[in-house]
């Protein structure tokens, strides 16, 4: 890691939507719903400033609720990499 | 009755839930039902249908209004000499994922008491990044006894709420090699070194001038306005990573243009709804009307990786697993000659490729034999 990060976390933005870890069982049954696996899905830096709270690792997959302006809340899923 | 509701989340977006609910307030049960199997049965008649080819679409879609935007950056209306970037530049900036932007600006929301409008004009200004050259007068330099000799401008000091004994931490903080000493208004810099040649001198004498005294690193300028019966600061420059954590500042609403320090500092989500919002704000300030669907598209695939990839040659185009496919966007010939190289193999799975050979593409209805077996 070339040059640290400041230790600036902001949990509340308007901007960030909630974000929650999937426990395995969860994250299999998305996986099995949608008959995907992890590399279809979008991603998430395992040290992106909205997840440093959750303790996440690579592979873990991130459900993000957003509050979209057409739909209302939507569920939207991300797999963390690292890097 | 709330079960009948239960039973559609999911399979509704939330918002059409509400509506419908709202709307049938007191109907009696069965037609409830009804009515939500209706609308249900409407939705998925709405819906994109899979192999539908929303990327082309989207693109036609904020490609065609992009025609009539203008291609000039305006004046902020009325405000002293604030520059934005508006129109065609700034739509081409967002989405080629620029790392500089042109004009970068920030929103700052306060806390209470600020919000009311307490000290407005003096918090601005000590948000406000101030170097030397603005509270300085008079700059002598003084060969022989090799030392410069500067006077304080006191009603700028006074302006920005910097006491001398400021001045002087700063410039002892930020100068190598020199004395410091105050006479009265005069600040007098002594080189330390005796056989300091007169190069040395003028090196010191500019850079005294971008000595940082007070505020924020890289916030120019500050505008203080009220909106919504709240005053909030406008800043041109964008920190957000030191602004934010100022006891003063709403870190919750406060808000940057700058796609890379919002993916940065909160994550590439805010960063989607950033763009998002951006283009948004410039088609909207433009008179024109685009689907935010389309613009919400651009702005998934943009933040797919984990990080805000723009729409170029170096972005989210090299990302394209086939070789043609990222030959026919831009320098076909590096591509090409690379992919050789190396023995990429090309599995023809997309749909570029596939127009290049002159096959049937994946798309619409010609999908499907790509997802069942035809045999």
């Amino acid at each position: 890691m070339a040059k640290r990060k400041s230790k600036l976390i902001i949990k509340k933005h308007i901007l960030i939507p909630k974000h929650i870890k999937l426990s395995a069982k969860e994250r299999d049954e998305l996986f099995k719903k949608y008959n995907i696996s992890l590399k279809e899905l979008p991603k998430i830096k395992k040290d992106d400033s909205a997840i440093t709270s959750l303790n996440v690792k690579e592979g873990d997959v991130i459900k993000i609720i957003r509050m979209s302006q057409t739909a209302g809340e939507v569920e939207f899923y991300r797999g963390v990499i690292s890097e | 009755m709330t079960k009948e509701y239960n039973k559609y989340k999911g399979r509704l977006p939330s918002n059409v839930l509400e509506e419908v609910r709202e709307k049938t307030k007191g109907m009696p049960e069965g037609r409830v039902n009804n009515i939500l199997k209706e609308v249900c049965s409407e939705y998925n008649k709405a819906r994109v249908e899979p192999g539908e080819s929303v990327g082309l679409v989207g693109a036609e879609s904020i490609g065609e209004p992009g025609t009539q935007m203008t291609l000039n950056t305006f004046h902020f209306a009325g405000v002293a000499e604030m520059n934005v970037t508006v129109g065609l530049p700034r739509i081409i900036e967002i989405l080629d994922g620029r790392k500089k932007i042109k004009t970068p600006m920030m929103e700052i929301f306060l806390n209470k008491p600020w919000s009311n409008g307490k000290d407005i004009r003096h918090l601005a200004l000590s948000i406000k990044e101030t170097t030397m050259k603005e509270i300085m007068t008079d700059l002598a330099v003084n060969i022989v006894e090799s030392k410069i000799e500067l006077r304080l401008d006191n009603a700028a000091m006074k302006d920005v709420g910097v006491t001398p004994g400021n001045v002087t931490e700063a410039l002892g903080k930020q100068l190598r090699g020199v004395s410091i000493k105050k006479k009265d208004d005069l600040i007098v810099i002594k080189m330390k070194s005796k056989e300091g040649s007169v190069g040395d001198v003028s090196k010191v004498k500019e850079k005294i001038k971008d000595v940082f005294v007070r505020g924020v690193k890289g916030i120019t300028q500050v505008l203080p306005v009220k909106r919504n019966d709240e005053f909030i600061i406008i800043a041109a420059g964008s920190n957000l990573r030191d602004v934010l954590p100022l006891k003063e500042v709403d870190e919750t609403r406060t808000i940057t243009n700058d796609v890379f320090e919002t993916a940065e500092v909160l994550g590439v989500e805010a960063a989607r709804q950033i763009i998002i919002n951006e283009v948004n704000k410039v088609i909207d300030t433009q008179g024109l009307n685009v689907d935010l669907r389309h613009i919400m598209l651009v702005a998934d695939t943009m933040s797919f990786s984990g990080d805000v990839k723009g729409i170029t040659r170096y972005g989210i185009v090299s990302e394209k697993a086939s070789v043609l496919a990222r030959a026919s966007f831009e320098t076909p010939i590096k591509h090409i000659v690379n992919a050789a190289l190396v023995g990429e193999v090309d599995n023809l799975n997309s749909v570029v490729e596939n127009v290049m050979l002159n096959q049937p593409v994946p798309v619409g209805t010609g999908l499907p034999g790509l997802v069942t077996k035809v045999k």
